[in-house]
């Protein structure tokens, strides 16, 4: 009877790992497959061809936006770093009280995407900006910060230096202290010290960083087309597609190209970080020396934290004159400020706001339903193959929601969903399958990480008092992720929340559109500059509170996790 | 390199306001394998650390290493090499890059750094996997490794910091040979730190027991065993018996009378007075059923009724607990034979001691 159990458990999770098998395969795989298919397919003849490619190299436009895109990505990789080093290198030095508000600079990526804040980055840094014309009334003189390209990189770079920062500082912090003291014991010390240990030491942390931003930067559609910078690769692919059709071979070239590149970038941090699992040759830990700052080298740190930190909030800021300012041109602040941005965003927003939390939160709720069943298969099953749902599940961090939105457009356009009568490509669900198929690594990150804290020991417990496996992970191992899978919850919903690019190529009607998209629409204008800054705003607060959650959640869920450790702990004494 | 002394005077140091070392005074001589014994947070690791320039800065003393005062040097500038109890090996260099790490760190020409991490790791037999990775090592060779690349440098002294405690049992009998080997062979200055009594016995010449941030006593290891100056050192150092009570005169001579009266043989010159008395178990003898007598006491025996409360067989030796008839407890070792007549919980028994082999401290 035992095995009869056993034999149908196995067989329920098979079954399980099917489904969520069907469902990557359809809305990931064979779309983006489809994508690529086309990008090699001669639209006139219907065969395999190479000329497409031939085509967008022969097109000084395109050939243009491709280096325009490599050169940004990289920029953006340089100028972060360049924000990145210094906070990171206070935090982990130094017994410095800064270093609390620098860590909180890591949430600002999630909570405010780049394109929300780049119009009130124009406002201040523009070549009319509130800065230069300071700087011009003062000094005589302007600098170009929001000039083409320099523009996105400075936007890219304020937002997504935190994925430096947060990794760079996790690994400068794993350094077992006795690395850096055995150096100084055969002689090292200084910056000689720093270069040939404590940098090395640091490597993986850092590529793994500038890796996800060269990817997101190098991937983004809003920053650049709000900047007005049309001549870089996810612009034109977009415009290629919305102005021309999804006939059009040029925006499936890019799209493969797109997801090259980011491939490619996860595969250079991959190589950075293979084999140097440092942390387990380690076995302190405890990171790197730290010493107290005499009085002068207090203040040039805050100066260094206040300046950045400036820099870091300016779109925030930016942001808030906006939505407040009554008008704002040629002038260092806004004319005046008044709050009617914000009655009519809420006289007339109200559909993008409850779209919105529709999508974002069905979209957040099948992600760790997918990432729960994932992370349970390939950690807790012997299936075959199970790897492939992890990497699946992974994977789609490197397709850009452009490249999604396309492939969908693709594959569903002729797809007449029954009942409703309506392609599935511009029925409003097919947007929240992309907000899935978009956010699941992160969800599947945090269930993984959960799962992985649940002992198996505890499992057994329940199967050999006589639970079967389904109620084992009913009873037993949900409720214990619970705090892990609501933290994944609330990070999927956060950043789905802000999603524009597959949101662009999908929304067919204002009806349907969420917040992004509203913000998108409205910042194209300048008079809906103020109502779009309202809603930006709105979208921060929704979003930052969600962060804030999902950071209790997974406190809270460590607390308790530590106070149980404790009394096992007493109980063994 | 001619090997050095090292001395150190009345150093303190203290964690904020924590006090670590209380006055430390210590004079390691040239050459000398030096240990540093003591339970867990006694500071060994802080005084080590000390002298190598690591911790916070002492708020006294002094740190002489050959004729230099090192205590306001930094670390790289103290020549003092030291292997690290995890040893701290560089996971992203290879062990060749690892060990030539310090002789680049003093611009030593390329040749003779060749030349030198060669013999460094062919003096520990490590020369076949330079180009390996620390993680692709075991735990021993990983220590050989760490023990190269310190000594390479040629290095004043060698500090070393619990460095057998994470191998095991056989690996660390082999290591400890192998390390005092090198020592001689070098005859550098060394000090090792350790929690195992059995290894400082096995390799020190000298060694000093810490507690609380104070240095016990400095003797060798013999010295110490036997004539422990207070009752910390003898307790730490293998199992001891202590009875408490006093000195006395008796009919010419010194007694020591246990507060239970217990009666004890002790040299003519000791002073009366309150005291405790000291004796290892495997001093102790059983003697057959029955003859007891205070008489035996002045010729240098002692022996006392009792009655065994428990056995327990360690190997080589039983190791019986008595019950002696004033409630006092004793333990007595007795060597392993097979066939041997063991005495059952409950069974009455007579122990004996020599005079010379009870020590008397006063505290
Ligand atoms: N960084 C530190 N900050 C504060 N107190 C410390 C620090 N390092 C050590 N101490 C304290 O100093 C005392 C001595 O520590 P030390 O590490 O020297 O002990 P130890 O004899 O080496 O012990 P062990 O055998 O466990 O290694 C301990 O009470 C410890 O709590
Ligand atoms: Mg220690």
């Amino acid at each position: 009877m035992m095995l009869a159990a056993q034999g149908r458990m196995q067989w329920g999770a098979a079954a399980t790992g099917l489904s969520v098998l069907l469902v990557l395969l359809v809305f990931f795989v064979v779309p983006v497959a489809k994508v690529f298919y086309v990008a090699f397919l001669d639209a006139q003849t219907g065969e395999l061809t190479l000329v497409n490619f031939l085509d967008f190299f022969r097109t000084s436009l395109f050939r243009e936006s491709f280096f325009n895109s490599l050169y940004v990505a990289l920029m953006s990789v340089v100028v972060a770093t360049i924000i990145a080093v210094p906070l990171a290198y206070f935090t982990t030095r130094f017994n410095f009280t800064g270093a609390a508000l620098i860590h909180t600079l890591g949430v600002i990526p999630l909570i405010m995407p780049p394109f929300v804040g780049a119009v009130a980055m124009q406002m201040l840094f523009g070549a009319n900006g509130s800065i230069n014309l300071l700087l011009d009334e003062w000094f005589g003189f302007t600098i170009p910060f929001m000039e083409g390209l320099n523009g996105v990189i400075l936007v890219e770079s304020i937002h997504y230096f935190p994925f430096i920062l947060i990794n760079l500082s996790a690994s400068l912090s794993n350094i077992d202290r006795a690395m850096e003291e055995a150096a100084q014991n055969l002689g090292a010390h200084g910056f000689r010290l720093f270069r040939r240990v404590v940098f090395p030491l640091a490597m993986p942390g850092f590529a793994a960083g500038a890796a996800l931003v060269f990817l997101k930067v190098f991937d983004d559609l809003g920053t650049p087309l709000l900047l007005n910078v049309n001549n870089m690769l996810a612009p034109q692919a977009y415009l290629r597609i919305s102005s021309i059709g999804i006939a059009d071979p040029m925006g499936y070239v890019i799209s493969v190209i797109l997801v090259v590149f980011s491939l490619f970038s996860l595969w250079v941090s991959f190589l950075a970080t293979r084999g140097r699992d440092y942390a387990s040759v380690q076995k302190g830990g405890g990171g790197l020396m730290k010493r107290d700052l005499r009085t002068w080298e207090k203040v040039g740190a805050w100066a260094v934290i206040v300046l950045i930190l400036i820099v870091v909030l300016s779109p925030h800021i930016g942001l808030l004159l906006l939505s407040f300012g009554t008008i704002w041109s040629f002038s260092v602040l806004p004319d005046a400020f008044t709050v009617k941005h914000y009655q009519e965003v809420f006289t007339t927003a109200w559909p993008y706001i409850a779209n919105t939390l529709l999508y974002a939160g069905l979209a957040a709720l099948l992600d760790v339903i997918l990432a729960t069943a994932i992370a349970y298969v390939v950690w807790r099953t012997n299936l075959p193959g199970r790897q492939v749902l992890d990497y699946l599940g992974t994977a789609a961090v490197a397709v850009p929601g452009v490249v999604l939105g396309i492939g969908y457009l693709r594959m569903f356009h002729d797809f007449n969903v029954p009942l409703v009568n309506e392609p599935l490509a511009s029925w409003w669900v097919i947007i929240v399958v992309a907000l899935m198929i978009r956010r699941l690594p992160y969800a599947l990150r945090a269930c993984t990480a959960a799962l992985q804290q649940v002992s198996v020991a505890l499992e057994e417990a329940a199967q050999n008092l006589g639970a079967g496996r389904f109620s084992t992970v009913r009873r037993i191992v949900v409720p214990l992720m619970a705090g892990g899978i609501a933290a994944g919850f609330v990070t999927a919903f956060a950043t789905a929340a802000v999603e524009l690019s597959a949101v662009l190529i999908l929304v067919s009607k204002e009806s349907d559109a969420p917040l992004a998209y509203g913000i998108y629409v409205y910042m194209q204008t300048a008079a809906g500059r103020g109502p779009g800054a309202a809603l930006g705003v709105l979208a921060v607060i929704i979003v930052g509170v969600a962060t804030y959650l999902s950071h209790r959640f997974v406190e809270r869920t460590r607390a308790e996790r530590e106070a149980a450790g404790r009394q096992a702990a007493t109980g063994a004494a | 390199m001619q090997s050095q002394r090292i001395l150190i005077e009345d150093l303190h140091l203290a964690f904020g306001s924590t006090e670590v070392l209380k006055g430390i005074d210590l004079e390691i001589r040239p050459g000398e394998f030096f240990a540093f014994l003591g339970p867990s947070g006694s500071g060994k690791s802080t005084l080590l650390r000390a002298i190598a320039g690591f911790g916070p800065k002492p708020s006294r003393g002094r740190i002489v290493i050959g004729e230099e005062d090192v205590a306001g040097l930094p670390p790289w500038e103290r020549n003092v090499g030291m292997v690290f109890q995890n040893y701290a090996l560089w996971p992203h260099m290879t062990v060749w890059k690892n060990v030539a790490f310090g002789l680049e760190e003093r611009c030593v020409p390329k040749a003779e750094i060749a030349a030198r991490v060669e013999e460094a790791l062919q003096l520990v037999g490590l020369l076949e996997l330079a180009q390996r990775r620390p993680s692709q090592l075991s735990g021993g060779q990983q220590q050989r490794v760490a023990l190269a690349r310190t000594i390479v440098v040629r290095p004043r002294v060698l500090l070393l910091d619990e460095p057998l405690s994470n191998l095991d049992a056989n690996l660390r009998v082999q290591m400890r040979r192998e390390l005092l080997r090198l020592q001689r062979e070098l005859g550098i200055t060394t000090i090792f730190v350790t929690h195992d009594q059995e290894e400082a016995n096995t390799t020190a010449d000298r060694m000093a027991v810490l507690d609380q941030g104070v240095i016990q006593q400095v003797g060798t290891p013999m010295e110490l065993y036997d004539a422990p100056v207070n009752l910390f050192v003898a307790g730490f150092l293998g199992s001891a018996n202590r009875i408490r009570g006093r000195v006395v005169a008796e009919a010419g001579s010194r007694v020591f009378r246990g507060a239970g009266g217990v009666v004890l043989p002790v040299p003519p010159d000791e002073a009366e007075g309150e005291a405790w008395a000291i004796f290892r178990p495997q001093n102790v003898r059983l003697l057959e059923e029955g003859d007891a007598s205070t008489e035996k006491v002045r010729q240098g025996v002692a022996c006392f009724a009792g009655k065994v409360l428990r056995a327990e067989f360690l190997g080589s030796i039983i190791r019986y607990a008595l019950v002696l008839e004033d409630e006092e407890e004793i333990l007595l070792d007795e060597p392993h034979r097979p066939g041997q007549h063991v005495l059952r919980e409950g069974e009455r028994a007579t122990a004996c001691i020599d005079a010379q082999a009870v020590r008397i401290l006063r505290q």
